[in-house]
């Protein structure tokens, strides 16, 4: 049935700089992406070794959702399969994919070679959190956030999940941006309302 | 949680366009007759030493619908075109979404064409999903999944929930994908790659062989198509485990499974028969018998096609229900090519020779990287 969600808690992750629920948390300006994304590591305290072996998509993704859930999520609320994963993006694996065609002419590297899938980076967070519900990555020329609804909207509103991280994760190059929105069905005090022209505002202010 | 408000999902048209094949006809009567598209291949360009798949021969003309596209695309037009000729579904109608699943799409072209931007925007799947679009007059912007190997599932499923959901009334689902040297590479970098045509569940499997190909299903809840195969329920889950490796217990296909068949309100007695994944990978098969013994399935008659066609990627669970449609409609199940003692520590049973069936249902699984898993099920 049909009932409102929420956006418990957003967070964004482009241009050197985080912000989470609207508020700037890190800058690093002029750092390129690969020290930026350290950074942003370093700077939260985060300890798991796994993010070094990571390709810049997937580490991008996970820093963005390691904030988004960071004090605000309570996953014990939760069982694993009712925790879902829904992202978007246009370059597809392409930073990585890239990287890897670097490496065939020498010796083709399958730690590099896994990361050429853009669902990897729904993979590491399902790892880290233990997520283990619906989730499925889709290619999209630009953020389209009434088809992100939509997505969401029907696995919430058919009891498939009971909350869903989705949004927006992008890498080719030196450009990158994500935004995570953390929805879920029940009101607290910060919630927004889940809806296409809220998620677009949020998208939008960075 | 069933759905039983919701309208009925009906399969209207297939297609398969393989080097078996061009049509489900086709592919189906290759398949009765157990020929296998999978031989061993000289290719420099594709890989240093020879290997094993199955790949369409150069000189095949896909299509005469115009210069521009790639080999990709084309397959995707081959399919799609040859479905809808079979369906009375207008794809220029705005009730029809046009879904496409691939893992890597255009990514061959980074091998024969300089980087630069204008490449890079060529090989986005947004570009062919419009130049497919606008090749057929549909007028929905296209969906893209790309979700590793269970890609053709996940858009079986996409589809069928928009319908059920009442936001289209037709949906057009169109899966392929292109082996390239970018792709054969990476799999022999795992030694995932077997030195023969693969042997899904066998006791001495190897690995895999990779494949090419298209598939396209149309879907419709017109009531017009009352009496046609359905889409009754799907899931996908994730195993939280590991990126390149399966889970352990095969739990979570198992809760896919699971899910799907309480989507289409069914219980494990009411399933036929399965068209398993079967990579022939070690890790694959073992944790798919493991899930399906947790799904009470182990008894049901399963299949792999992977020694046919190779595994195809993005088009496999596509390529894959399209095969097990046509045995519902001819009451036979295709044999599993390769198999020949059991090699998993879970008893399954696995299709020796084609098996005729008076069945109603069945359940096809995929799994991949990332610890992705689908279940959907179609029947009568």
């Amino acid at each position: 049935m049909a009932t409102n969600k929420y956006i418990s808690s957003t967070c964004t992750i482009a241009k050197n700089a985080v912000s989470k629920n609207g508020v700037t948390l890190f800058e690093n300006p002029g750092a390129d992406i690969t020290a930026f994304q350290l950074s942003v590591y370093q700077h939260f305290h985060f300890n798991y070794p796994k993010f070094y072996k990571m390709d810049n998509l997937s580490k991008l993704g996970w820093l963005t959702a390691e904030i988004l859930l960071k004090d605000d999520f309570e996953r014990f609320n939760y069982e694993p399969e009712e925790i879902g994963v829904v992202l978007t993006n246009s370059n597809s694996s392409l930073d990585n994919d890239l990287k890897y065609l670097d490496t065939i002419s020498d010796i083709p590297s399958p730690s590099v070679f896994v990361y050429t899938l853009p669902n990897i980076v729904i993979g590491e967070i399902c790892i880290r959190n233990n997520f283990k519900g619906e989730h499925a990555f889709f290619i999209q020329e630009k953020f389209d956030p009434a088809f992100i609804a939509q997505q969401v909207n029907y696995l919430l509103d058919n009891d498939i999940l009971e909350t869903c991280i989705c949004g927006w994760a992008d890498v080719l190059g030196q450009d990158y941006k994500a935004t995570l929105f953390l929805v879920e069905k029940k009101k607290n005090e910060q919630a927004l309302l889940f809806s296409p022209g809220n998620m677009d505002s949020i998208f939008n202010t960075i | 949680m069933s759905r039983i408000s919701d309208p009925d999902v009906f399969i209207v048209a297939d297609n398969i366009f393989s080097p078996l094949g061009k049509t489900t006809v086709e592919n189906f009567e290759q398949l009765k007759n157990s020929v296998s598209g999978v031989k061993q291949h000289h290719d420099e360009t594709l890989s240093h030493i020879p290997f094993f798949a199955s790949l369409f021969d150069e000189d095949v003309r896909f299509l005469q619908s115009g210069d521009g596209y790639t080999k990709f695309e084309h397959l995707l037009i081959a399919s799609i075109a040859d479905a809808l000729e079979n369906a009375d579904i207008d794809p220029k109608d705005k009730k029809t979404v046009l879904i496409i699943s691939s893992t890597k799409g255009n990514i061959a072209l980074l091998e024969t064409e300089d980087n630069n931007p204008a490449l890079q925007q060529r090989i986005a799947m947004s570009t062919s999903a419009k130049m497919i679009a606008e090749h057929f007059g549909f007028q929905n912007q296209p969906i893209i999944i790309s979700n590793a190997c269970i890609s053709g599932v996940m858009a079986i499923i996409t589809g069928m929930r928009l319908l059920t959901a009442g936001l289209y009334e037709n949906a057009v689902i169109a899966g392929a994908d292109v082996i390239s040297k970018f792709i054969v590479s990476g799999f022999q970098s795992f030694q995932a790659l077997s030195p023969a045509v693969c042997k899904p569940f066998d006791k001495s499997r190897d690995g895999l062989n990779l494949g090419e190909g298209a598939a396209t299903v149309i879907l419709s809840t017109q009531q017009k198509f009352g009496g046609y195969i359905k889409v009754k329920g799907g899931s996908v889950s994730n195993d939280a485990n590991h990126i390149s490796g399966p889970s352990r217990t095969g739990a979570e296909l198992a809760h896919a499974v699971k899910q799907a068949m309480s989507d289409a309100s069914l219980a494990a007695t009411d399933i036929d028969f399965i068209s398993a994944h079967g990579t022939a990978t070690v890790y694959n098969d073992e944790m798919e018998a493991n899930a399906l013994v947790l799904s009470d399935l182990q008894s049901v008659p399963l299949n792999s096609l992977k020694g046919y066609y190779g595994h195809t990627l993005g088009a496999a669970g596509l390529i894959e229900s399209v095969v097990s449609i046509q045995s519902l409609k001819e009451n036979l199940v295709i044999a599993t090519l390769g198999f020949e003692e059991n090699g998993v520590s879970s008893m399954v049973n696995v299709c020796t020779s084609p098996l005729q069936i008076d069945g109603v249902n069945f359940i096809k699984t995929a799994s991949g990287f990332g610890g992705c898993n689908a279940a959907v099920v179609i029947g009568k």
